[in-house]
């Protein structure tokens, strides 16, 4: 790579060759998408450990009956903090940065569309989450009405309020804009012959996913709004004293809500249509499929909403609907379950990291989904609403799904990205202590749920007691195995492991995109003349 | 970048902040929706709940329905606030009245707003009022109870299977009060 560059300035883009600017300056000024991609990634890593404090912290005080550890309201305070930190911290920006390093590579362009723009959407995030955190020391405590911030409970949040609708503000703007980035860059900028058709499934799935969050943040950034206007100046929206609803906040919150929980899966579903083929030495089963599956999964995440509060007395007839177009929705998730098992059909598989990961991902979402199948049951749902039966549910397709998703992503384009192999012993010993340990930690949660225990409180009756000690030794077990995590990628970062990596990294035949052509790791400014794609 | 590629992301990307401010104003576009599909189908239907009726008194002798009356009042030590019978048996077709009795336990006057709800939420549309407490707000000094009046038919279209219905209100401080 050249080094020589006289620039001050990083952010011009001229077609000779220049190598990263020296020191701070580089990341403040980044315009480049390797290096966002990896800022996005490393934030999200930090947020995750942050989110898994918050989240052992509720384990430690559920470990036993009674209350041991921390008062209720902290308690609270944890469990709303753990959700919007996992979700808009870790989740979500982990995702966008993978996005800003593989889209470019995997359709063959020089960077992102806007650069200077994603520099913006990265650099939000610190503020925003700042102001979040920032929260836990105000008085009063952090928010602690639950991260769907239902009023009228939510309305009596102390100075934290404004403070954390601001920073849902400031996460929604990073995202949108990140959306938009991600949508321009895969229309505009795709290089000859790339039709849509061609595009890998990561691609496509965070097409989808990047036409979903412009769609429903904005919703949501309408919802945290009326919230603050009801709070300070007057407005009657979700109050009924004024003529207002309270409900009325929960059709429009889980409005975004649905979108939201497609939003941290879909770009999973494309890593793991990345990852199967590759292990399996196949071409991707029904790739045409796959694509229509995921456009049909986003759509009908728009009218299903209202299952998540099938209690607030809603009619017949609308129970009715949202319980079926809710079980509509396991066909299309069928379809990628089956595609991706017929992929692996006499395949010759091999079991690297990456694909252990995507075959955890594909056994426990898919308890996930069902588990969902059964919270659709209308009837049914009167019995789980707001017990640890839906903590199980969403944790299944979140941990194992999303985040075994990122994991598995990590694990395939490490090497590529630092051009070096990290240590596959210590990272299939990281996967099968969070296998393990995860299925520890959120199977009992189904028991306790059935069993009547309800979520977000602090203490619970002895009945409970056994399960809940289980599930707090896999929650220890599933966070520190979560260090070794931290080591791999470290040591990887630092050159210290492993051989160096080829080109194709996994194996010369599979995996076929255009990022692979390139060298490990890809020269930092990459395809300045687009590769044609035959 | 080419002069035409920069036109095209630039036509995208305003296309697609457009898209974003549509959905922002859709979010709140949906506080009128709310109201008129609560319109259309009749459920929890706040026009009706809170107008006074015309009503004809045709009493139906072969009917009996439940109707039960709840109150809360949500801001804890504001008020006190009950009815005075929990529960009448009602001829549908025929005008009733109920009591409701509510005291200002703060020393300080307020104005204050009943809010009132029906369930199940398919019998609201059935259940009209001719005189409310509800229908304006209503002023009391600090420490006053006051006995209110609410008078109520039910009509004879009522679905067969609703057999019990619930009146409940709520008192709140009205907006812009104390």
């Amino acid at each position: 790579m050249s080094t020589v560059h006289t620039h001050v300035d990083t952010h011009v883009h001229d077609a000779h060759d220049h190598g990263p600017a020296k020191g701070w300056r580089r990341w403040v000024f980044a315009t480049n998408h390797k290096d966002i991609g990896t800022m996005y990634l490393l934030f999200s890593l930090a947020m995750f450990f942050v989110g898994g404090v918050m989240a052992l912290i509720i384990r430690a005080e559920l470990f036993q009956p009674g209350l041991q550890l921390v008062d209720p309201m902290f308690f609270n305070s944890m469990t709303t903090m753990h959700a919007l930190v996992m979700i808009f911290g870790a989740v979500m920006p982990a995702f966008v940065g993978l996005a800003n390093w593989m889209i470019p590579l995997q359709i063959g362009a020089p960077d992102m569309a806007l650069p200077r723009m994603n520099n913006f959407s990265f650099w939000i995030l610190p503020f925003a989450f700042t102001l979040l955190l920032s929260t836990l020391f105000v008085e009063g405590g952090a928010p602690a009405s639950g991260w769907t911030m239902y009023p009228p409970l939510s309305l009596q949040t102390g100075p934290a309020f404004p403070m954390s609708i601001f920073a849902i503000h400031l996460m929604g703007a990073s995202s949108i804009m990140g959306a938009i980035n991600v949508i321009v860059t895969i229309m505009n900028m795709r290089a000859p012959g790339m039709t849509l058709l061609k595009m890998p499934l990561f691609t496509w799935g965070w097409l989808i996913t990047a036409y979903l969050i412009i769609a429903v943040m904005p919703v949501l950034a309408g919802a945290v709004t009326m919230l603050l206007t009801d709070h300070f100046f007057g407005t009657t929206f979700f109050s009924a004293a004024g003529g207002g609803d309270p409900v009325m906040y929960q059709h429009i919150f889980w409005f975004f809500g649905h979108p939201e929980v497609y939003i941290m899966i879909l770009p999973a579903f494309g890593v793991i249509s990345e990852i199967i083929p590759t292990f399996s030495r196949k071409r991707l089963f029904g790739y045409d499929a796959m694509v229509y599956a995921i456009a049909s999964i986003a759509f009908l995440s728009f009218i299903v909403w209202a299952h998540h509060m099938f209690t607030v007395g809603m009619p017949l007839a609308g129970q009715m609907f949202f319980m079926l177009a809710t079980m509509l929705i396991a066909v299309p998730t069928g379809v990628k379950v089956f595609n991706w098992a017929a992929t692996m059909y006499k395949g010759s598989l091999t079991f690297e990291p990456p694909m252990l990961f995507a075959l955890a991902f594909v056994f426990l979402f898919t308890i996930g989904g069902f588990s969902g199948l059964m919270l659709a049951i209308a009837p049914a749902d009167f019995q789980y609403h707001d017990t640890y039966f839906v903590v199980a549910h969403f944790h299944y397709v979140l941990v194992p799904g999303a985040v075994f998703a990122i994991m598995a992503a990590v694990y395939f384009w490490l090497p590529k990205w630092t051009g070096r192999m990290y240590n596959m012993k210590l990272a299939k010993t990281h996967f099968w202590l969070s296998a393990i340990f995860v299925n520890v930690l959120f199977f009992p949660q189904h028991f306790l749920g059935l069993a009547g225990m309800p979520r977000r409180i602090p203490d619970y009756s002895t009945q409970f007691a056994d399960w809940n000690m289980v599930s707090s030794i896999g929650a220890f077990g599933f966070g520190f195995a979560q260090i070794l995590f931290l080591i791999v990628i470290l040591q990887s970062i630092r050159g210290r492991s492993g051989v160096k990596a080829t080109d194709k990294v996994w194996d010369d035949g599979m995996p076929q995109g255009l990022e692979w052509t390139l060298s490990s790791p890809p020269p930092y400014h990459s395809f300045e003349v687009a590769p044609e794609v035959k | 970048m080419t002069e035409e590629r920069r036109n095209r992301h630039r036509s995208l990307v305003s296309r697609l902040w457009l898209f974003a401010a549509g959905f922002f104003a859709f979010g709140f576009a949906l506080v009128p929706l709310y109201d008129v599909l609560c319109d259309v189908t009749g459920f929890g239907d706040r026009k009706k709940l809170a107008q006074a009726s015309e009503v004809v008194e045709a009493p139906d002798e072969n009917r009996l329905v439940t109707v039960e009356f709840v109150s809360t009042a949500p801001s804890y030590g504001a008020w006190e606030f009950r009815p005075q019978v929990s529960s009448l048996e009602v001829r549908p077709g025929k005008l009733y009245e109920a009591h409701f009795r509510a005291t200002n336990l703060r020393a300080q006057p307020i104005v204050a707003q009943a809010v009132p709800s029906i369930t199940p939420q398919q019998a609201t549309r059935y259940f009209q009022k001719t005189e409310c407490f509800c229908f304006t707000p209503q002023p009391f000094a600090g420490e006053e109870s006051r006995d209110f009046v609410v008078r109520f038919i039910i009509d004879p279209r009522l679905p067969r299977n609703i057999d019990r219905l619930t009146l409940g209100y709520a008192m709140y401080d009205a907006p812009g009060s104390g």
